[in-house]
């Protein structure tokens, strides 16, 4: 049995509605996992079960070899970072820090020493006698972590802790998150709808959709290898490239041009998945593109036109060629890097 | 130019307003400060005058009533107590009630509440009599607890604490569960200090409420030694002059508080910005 494990888990509110879907996971000790999905997925819900802040409807929650079902929130020896931090704001930073550890009953020497080295990590030692309302929204952050350092618990739980930052910061903290958990070497859940932050902090990745774990992996398994249409078009920035298609005795034929000898036997409407990445032009190309307009990105660019039947596509090229509004590209798909899914189930088939 | 005269206009509008509150409090207070021969051939005195320690020494000490058992300083001894014994215990009530009512999955807790609160609709004076039969039943007339407690719940309060309660986000209770606050401790270390402005003008609020109680004094105490000040107002026999001067110290006490409670008061509002 694994550190953290989830078996059949279904939650269903008190109205009907069904937010989870009998879901099982088993989280290793040290892992860091990320639930990405869009917002209403369950994914939120599915934390919170583990931190006991949602009841179980069904199933089971082992956390460490022990039935967590029935188990208080304030017995299950997790922490939590919420999205608005929630830090105690009558309490300056340093008690926000010791609170928890002063309700278990440990003594002064001791939380004054881990508060002051959990401070220490994570450069807060300057603000301890703050309260939070005159902390920027980085230092909050930090505080808001170095809450759930302090216990030094079984199990972290982020759910969505960067989204009230700005983009920089975001970008920042998300590093500081990656380096700290490494260095802690605590079992970590993160919630996010971004699916960059999703990539960048996930030793294993799992994509929620509709209250179902549509695919389980380490983030380079699922941008390469994506299962289902929504993970395909969930995963990746820009988003995939998608093309109606009928696939037939491993002919693929797509508006305007046509795949040979593809790996499935599959036979019906298909949608056809390409990243704007896996395309490259020349002459002669699978794929005419009508440019409308370009995003020079520095390191990239990103074009963005129409198809000849008008569909919007998009593609991604190094940043020092020049692309003209207006112009036509000739693209070619790079060796086999496309995805087909059944248009009826969005199952992959090649 | 016209800005000027708009707003000493509606300065000139303020200051009468303020004159037609304060004239007749002075006088009174002016008029307590002379001799009584004086006030009877002279009528009311805007100015002071100079038996001002005789009047209110003779008011405090002068043992009053029909038996002359008590004296106006017991009467504020007794309305401190009464007050000071509505606010707190209405204040304590009322946080618990709204705790209840936000934080423990009680089934119709709302219903409960606005049960709670129509209360204020059926004021004391209406229940007056099943009130002093039940008091009488328990042998609490002529004593404290008597004069304290039918009157120490209070819905307003309980409305105010429960909408505070409500504006209190979701995850601040989360959090401190997690961090192993049981709900004693959440409602102590959180919910007590958050909202301690507001129990303070609570407690300003209930005091002023307790100590201005005519009617229920009058029937639960049938002793001299319970009498209030505010009871007292009536009851207290003498000459003009010492009824003026009773009257000004019975302003005192309900000023003092809003004075030394209001440093408090504005002290936590700016401390939250």
């Amino acid at each position: 049995m694994s550190f953290l494990d989830l078996k059949n888990v279904t939650k269903i509110y008190p109205n009907g509605t069904k937010a989870v879907h009998e879901t099982s996971l088993s989280i290793d000790e040290g892992e860091f996992m990320v639930f990405v999905g869009p917002s209403g997925c369950g994914k939120s819900t599915l934390l919170r079960m583990v931190a006991g802040l949602e009841d179980i409807t069904e199933g089971d929650i082992n956390l460490d070899g022990k039935l967590m079902n029935e188990v208080d929130p304030s017995e299950r020896d997790v922490a939590m970072v919420f999205q608005n931090y929630a830090l105690y704001p009558h309490m300056n930073v340093y008690n926000n820090l010791a609170y928890g550890l002063k309700n278990r009953g440990i003594d002064k020497e001791t939380i004054e020493q881990k508060v002051n080295d959990a401070a220490k990590l994570l450069q807060i030692s300057d603000y301890l006698q703050r309260k939070p309302s005159m902390l920027s929204g980085g230092q909050r952050q930090r505080v808001a972590m170095g809450r759930a350092i302090v216990r030094n618990p079984k199990i972290f739980l982020f759910d969505e802790p960067l989204s009230n930052l700005d983009a920089k910061l975001r970008i920042q903290m998300r590093l500081e998150i990656k380096k700290l958990q490494q260095k802690v070497g605590v079992t970590s859940i993160f919630v996010t709808h971004d699916q960059v932050e999703a990539m960048t902090l996930a030793d294993r990745l799992a994509v929620i959709n509709n209250g179902i774990i549509e695919q389980l992996g380490t983030p380079i398994e699922i941008y390469d290898n994506p299962k289902s249409l929504f993970v395909a078009g969930f995963i990746g920035s820009p988003q995939m490239n998608f093309l109606d298609g009928n696939l037939k005795n491993k002919t693929l034929s797509a508006e305007g041009f046509e795949i040979k000898d593809i790996n499935s036997d599959f036979e019906g409407e298909v949608t056809l998945g390409i990243r704007p990445e896996h395309l490259s032009q020349s002459e002669n190309g699978l794929i005419s593109l009508r440019v409308e307009l370009v995003e020079q990105l520095g390191s990239d660019n990103l074009v963005y036109g129409q198809l000849k039947n008008k569909k919007d596509f998009c593609y991604r090229c190094p940043g020092n060629q020049t692309i003209e509004k207006g112009s036509n590209l000739s693209l070619n798909i790079d060796n086999n890097k496309y995805y087909i899914f059944d248009k009826s189930t969005g199952k992959r088939v090649n | 130019m016209t800005r000027f005269i708009t707003s000493s206009f509606s300065h000139l509008i303020l200051l009468i307003g303020i004159l037609i509150m304060v004239v007749p409090v002075w006088m009174i207070f002016a008029s307590s400060t002379h001799t009584s021969s004086m006030i009877n051939m002279n009528g009311l005195q805007m100015f002071l005058g100079d038996s001002f320690y005789e009047n209110y020494l003779r008011v405090l000490l002068y043992q009053g009533g029909f038996f002359k058992e008590i004296t106006a300083l017991k009467m504020f001894f007794n309305s401190f107590i009464m007050a000071t014994g509505v606010a707190i215990l209405s204040v304590v009530t009322s946080l618990m009630a709204a705790y209840a009512l936000v934080y423990y999955r009680i089934k119709h807790a709302t219903l409960l509440f606005w049960i709670i609160f129509i209360t204020i609709l059926v004021p004391l004076e209406l229940r007056i009599f099943p009130t002093y039969s039940v008091m009488a039943e328990l042998n609490l007339v002529n004593s404290y607890f008597g004069l304290i407690v039918p009157i120490s719940a209070s819905a307003i309060a309980t409305l105010f604490f429960r909408q505070f309660y409500k504006t209190v986000p979701d995850e601040l209770l989360e959090s401190a569960k997690l961090d192993g606050a049981n709900t004693w401790r959440f409602f102590v270390d959180f919910l007590i200090p958050l909202s301690k402005t507001m129990i303070v003008a609570m407690l300003i609020f209930m005091f002023v409420f307790g100590y201005n109680q005519y009617l229920w004094p009058l029937l639960v105490t049938t002793s001299e030694q319970y009498w209030t000040v505010v009871m007292g107002l009536k009851m207290m026999s003498g000459s003009i002059v010492h009824r003026f001067a009773f009257v000004i110290m019975s302003m005192v006490p309900p000023i003092l508080i809003i004075i030394v409670l209001q440093k408090h008061f504005i002290k936590g509002v700016f401390q939250d910005k």
